[in-house]
């Protein structure tokens, strides 16, 4: 299978930057961060908040499949240009990792193609490794979906 | 080997896994796991004791009360971390791009 998201994390560095072409127009690929009843689809999590403007908040939560709350997460929009940009904090409540500072980069290739980049920056080279290092890193969600997959393949 | 393998079994189940998340962020008695289950008591003791034995847990005596918490190093183990991070993103930007051409061909 073609691995058409990259991620580049070079050794001793506290950002790291994932990369995804997409074959949908610019415009589409942007609808689906701004719209609410869009990203709760992809992102796998119910949209409490989203506000997409200078000095907006965001706030997601993520639920196991007997529906306990496992995890929400929340941030504060800073630059907001729609089908270009969109920096943004990105913060798990209730646990002891720190804020991550994120910049989204959305690029028109072609008509029909679009490119999005997105930057993670952590607070030190130590705080990146030790949420990469979680098997349920990011998005925690994956625990219940991915890692099944990716233990299956180990096993 | 075979300890090894029982690490991946003992996170196939998605109770363990669930366990796993929840002392994410903090260390707990096996009381306060069992109250965030709907299995019974037994059943959750039984998981922390594979948990346990995988030395994906740890155990610590603090007063009269024993906390679970995670072995982080062990959790290392699991996999290489950056591919189960790759994947997540690869899955969901996978469901975004279906989506969207749903939305595409409504137009």
């Amino acid at each position: 299978m073609e691995r058409k998201t990259k991620i580049n994390a070079e050794e001793g560095r506290q950002d790291l930057l994932i990369t995804r072409e997409f074959d949908l127009p610019l415009e589409l690929l942007f609808r689906a961060y701004v719209e609410p009843e869009i990203v709760e689809q992809w992102m796998g999590t119910k949209v409490l908040k989203l506000e997409n403007k200078v000095h907006g908040g965001w706030r997601f939560e993520t639920s196991d499949p007997q529906g306990n709350v496992v995890l929400r997460t929340h941030g504060v929009i800073h630059e907001f240009v729609p089908e270009q940009k969109i920096t943004r904090t990105f913060q798990m409540e209730n646990t002891p990792y720190p804020a991550q500072l994120e910049f989204l980069v959305f690029e028109k290739l072609t008509d029909e193609t679009s490119k999005l980049t997105m930057q993670m920056i952590f607070k030190s080279p130590a705080d990146r490794e030790e949420i990469l290092k979680l098997p349920f890193s990011g998005g925690i969600n994956m625990a219940h979906n991915r890692l099944e997959k990716v233990v299956r393949q180990l096993i | 080997m075979n300890l090894r393998r029982d690490v991946f079994q003992a996170i196939a189940d998605p109770t363990r896994r669930a366990i796993l998340l929840l002392l994410a962020s903090q260390s707990l008695t096996a009381g306060a796991i069992a109250a965030n289950f709907d299995t019974a008591r037994p059943t959750v003791s039984k998981h922390l004791q594979i948990l346990t034995e995988c030395e994906l847990l740890k155990q610590e005596q603090t007063g009269r009360e024993i906390y679970y918490h995670l072995n982080p190093s062990k959790m290392k183990e699991i996999a290489d971390f950056i591919e189960p991070f790759r994947q997540m993103w690869d899955d969901r930007f996978n469901k975004l791009e279906s989506i969207m051409k749903n939305y595409q061909s409504k137009k």
